[in-house]
């Protein structure tokens, strides 16, 4: 599928479309064919659906120009489960792949196909998975939690989510258009370089991951700023939530290492657009230290998927257990020694490289210890439920179910920060194993639990309990049936990214982890019933009292889903679980004396930004420079103009306010609350 | 769009804090933002100055004995002329946000540190290790 045709095309051509042609339309693969069909024809009949319902302005309005943290935070949760299934479906593909490509069968997926796949697969699930998820989580909740009205920059909140968005379209993009880098998720040179490389993957991967970049650095930069500027009066920096305290570090990791990974991605870019020798064999060129850079990226990233999790989970195992969290202040601390620790420990991505002794016992070092602070954590969350009252609740399985995986993952983690057992396990399924086995306990347990925690204060609605325990259940034995096989295969010292295998004594092992798949496929489903079948049953579900878990944190204090200016009054603070405290101490609902809410104004500028940038990415990968240069052009005119629109604020007047604040004490009122 | 926005955050901060109850913010009464006189800007000029003059003098005029003094003490130079600019120009100290500026400010040659001088570690131990990779190299191998 490389772009060079059989016949040289004119230069008319080459100059109107760069390497872009007929040819690069995958039509002859079936398998993205009818892929290309599904997607089609499900795309068709949501615009139809959204047409038929008379719901383009209002989507527009309402949610695409919206610069409200609380509709953002939504957006990004939407893309995060979006591309979930997208990556789940790279996943299912691999394991039927490798489930039955064995001895004379070759499996149904070409290697070059398959090398796309696990490619995708991993970008699509840290980039446009989890990235959306902790962003969408933190964004809504980050405000609401410290008593503000939205971010600090809401404008900029739009922009970045919307970058993140081009970037995942790009992503989809490529597989229809094109193809994918076949590199593994980090593409390391000289691989992707352009004498291995030379088609169009990975400047797929290059570009959507930059556009992405920026949405994904702004959002740090906002949510900084609005942590530390905006907070309740009251609310020093020891009486934040833990959540918010989590979120805090998160945007600081990210402030601090994404720039290495715009950095790197650019010289590697540079290296195979204009001809630089950065990254390549020969001329001076150091392939190490793309691997050296982009794990001073890639640690630290790690630590910005679990931290918020990590809060997520304080929250959740307090509220449930009806008890402060135990030993919050080590809980502060752990976490910011989490957060200058991940940017000591990057070697340990590739001990095998070569550094000799001292460097990897001192990388190896620092990685053990980092376990320490995270054992802290555990341990708190272990006596915060001691003698706690339990509740079974959906947040509190995943909270469990988490605290029983993860603490797998993290010790065989620790087996892997010994440098000579790397040398046997490096590049192996053991670190699959091991890295799926922290991320999804960790993480994705965590974004299950934050959504079931919060879901009643988003939308007004309880989430059902039935098909959240199917879900539960299939995610926690699928993922074991998944990862348990892998552990010993990568014992047994089978590699990782191989499409097809001549030992078939291994074949069992590798249908036991489809099973697993089947299962946690099960579960993504049952999910998605879930959210069906409580929307359905949603004036069953209904909280009306906007507390329904007797929950400790402000963002409990005002009506869910919550109006749009967050809380007709800033709460004055003066404890760590303020709400929880505001509650024992009387707290009446003030229901007299609004004032006019200045607010931000909603605005296009985002979406027409982000889309110009898609545009001028889509030019830079096909190398059609006209359009390069007119997207970058249209890209800085229109920011420009953007700072001419001076009708940025309005204010909701004090009667609306009141109007809101009543039918609140009215419902209130009648049930008796 | 960025410097849009950043031109908007009193818009922002005061729809948080502006009208519901006078209360004091907790942190810092006010704007956070320093104030440099007049005087700093010009003791700031003069340093920046003579630390851009030494440099040249020293170089054109070969006062010192030998090369190597003369490129550590430029850049023992260039690093006062850094700090020069960050406290007088870009007022860095103590006090400005709260000491955010300062935390922040620290945080980031703490990681910037740690990022040159492990890349450099790191590399000039993998060099070490690294097999010849050309037939020039190969040759002066010892």
């Amino acid at each position: 599928m490389t772009p060079a045709s059989a016949e040289p095309r004119s230069e008319l051509a080459t100059l109107l479309f760069g390497r872009l042609s007929l040819d690069s339309i995958p039509y002859h693969e079936p398998i993205i064919l009818v892929t290309f069909a599904v997607a089609a024809l499900a795309g068709i009949s949501v615009l139809a659906w959204i047409t038929r319902a008379r719901a383009w302005g209002w989507l527009w309005r309402d949610w695409f120009c919206s610069i409200d943290h609380k509709k953002i935070g939504v957006m990004y949760m939407i893309l995060g489960f979006v591309m979930l299934l997208r990556g789940f479906a790279d996943a299912i593909m691999m394991r039927a792949q490798q489930a039955i490509a064995f001895g004379d069968s070759a499996g149904y997926l070409p290697p070059h196909h398959y090398d796309q796949i696990f490619t995708a697969h991993g970008v699509i699930m840290i980039f446009f998975v989890a990235m959306p998820f902790v962003t969408g989580l933190m964004n809504y909740i980050v405000p609401l939690q410290i008593g503000a009205r939205d971010v600090a920059f809401p404008f900029l909140n739009n922009f970045s989510f919307w970058m993140t968005t081009a970037g995942a379209l790009l992503v989809m993009l490529s597989l229809f258009v094109g193809e994918f880098a076949t590199t593994g998720w980090l593409a390391f040179p000289p691989l992707s370089g352009a004498d291995y490389s030379p088609g169009v993957g990975v400047d797929y991967y290059i570009w959507a991951l930059q556009i992405a970049g920026v949405g994904t650095l702004l959002s740090g930069v906002n949510l900084i700023v609005t942590i530390v500027k905006m907070r309740a009066p009251g609310m020093g920096l020891m009486k934040m939530p833990v959540f918010t305290w989590t979120a805090l570090c998160t945007n600081v990791l990210i402030v601090a290492a994404f720039p290495v990974l715009t950095a790197v991605l650019l010289l590697l870019g540079l290296d195979r657009t204009v001809g630089t020798n950065f990254f390549t064999n020969d001329f001076g060129g150091n392939p190490m230290m793309y691997v050296n850079m982009i794990w001073i990226w890639g640690h630290p990233e790690v630590y910005i998927l679990i931290l918020p999790l990590f809060g997520v989970f304080s929250e959740v195992v307090s509220t449930f257990s009806g008890k402060r969290l135990f030993g919050y202040t080590s809980m502060v601390y752990a976490t910011v020694v989490i957060t200058i620790l991940s940017y000591l420990v990057w070697l340990h991505h590739f001990f095998t490289m070569g550094s000799g002794a001292s460097v990897n016992s001192f990388f190896g070092i620092t990685t053990m210890i980092i376990s320490i602070p995270t054992g802290a954590k555990l341990f708190n969350w272990l006596f915060t439920m001691y003698r706690g009252r339990i509740r079974f609740e959906l947040p509190m399985l995943w909270m469990m179910g988490f605290m029983f995986t993860f603490v797998v993952g993290g010790m065989t983690g620790v087996l892997l920060a010994v440098p000579p057992a790397d040398f046997v396990l490096h590049n192996s399924l053991f670190l699959i194993a091991h890295f799926h086995n922290v991320i999804i306990g960790g993480v994705v347990f965590g974004v299950f639990a934050a959504v079931s925690y919060w879901y009643p204060k988003v939308f007004g609605f309880h989430l059902d309990v039935f098909w959240g325990k199917v879900s539960f259940w299939c995610w926690q034995v699928g993922f074991l049936f998944a990862f348990m096989p892998l552990y010993v295969l990568g014992l047994m010292g089978v590699t990782r990214r191989v499409s097809h295998f001549e030992d078939s004594s291994l074949q069992p092992f590798f249908i036991v982890a489809a099973f697993g798949a089947v299962l946690i496929g099960c579960g993504i489903l049952a999910s998605l019933i879930q959210f069906y079948v409580s929307h359905q049953r949603r004036e069953q579900l209904r909280d009306v009292s906007g507390d329904p878990w007797d929950g400790r944190t402000l963002e409990w204090a005002t009506s869910s889903p919550p109006p749009e200016y967050n809380f007709a009054f800033t709460p004055r603070v003066h404890d760590i679980d303020a709400w929880w405290d505001m509650k024992r101490g009387g707290y009446q609902r003030p229901t007299a004396g609004f004032m006019p809410i200045h607010m931000p104004k909603g605005t296009s500028a985002g979406i027409i930004l982000a889309g110009i940038s898609a545009v001028l990415g889509f030019a830079l990968i096909w190398h059609i420079w006209w359009l390069a240069v007119t997207g970058f052009a249209g890209l800085v005119g229109f920011a420009i103009f953007h700072t001419f629109n001076l009708d940025r604020d309005f204010h909701i007047p004090a009667d609306e306010v009141a109007r809101v604040e009543d039918a609140r004490t009215r419902a209130l009122a009648a049930t008796g609350a | 769009m960025t410097a849009a926005d950043l031109h908007k955050p009193s818009a922002t901060a005061d729809f948080v804090h502006g009208h519901d109850e006078p209360h004091g913010h907790d942190d810092h009464h006010d704007d956070g933002i320093p104030h440099a006189s007049f005087r700093d800007y010009l003791i700031g000029f003069a340093l920046s100055v003579l630390l851009t003059a030494v440099p040249f003098w020293l170089v054109m005029n070969d006062v010192l004995p030998s090369k190597q003094v003369t490129t550590a003490v430029i850049v023992v130079f260039a690093v006062v002329q850094m700090l020069v600019h960050i406290v007088y120009f870009l007022h860095l100290d103590t006090r400005s946000q709260g000491g955010w500026n300062m935390l922040a400010a620290i945080f980031t040659v703490v990681l910037v540190v740690i990022t040159i001088a492990g890349s450099l570690w790191v590399m000039f131990h993998m060099n070490e290790n690294m097999m010849p990779m050309s037939p020039h190299e190969m040759r002066i191998a010892p």
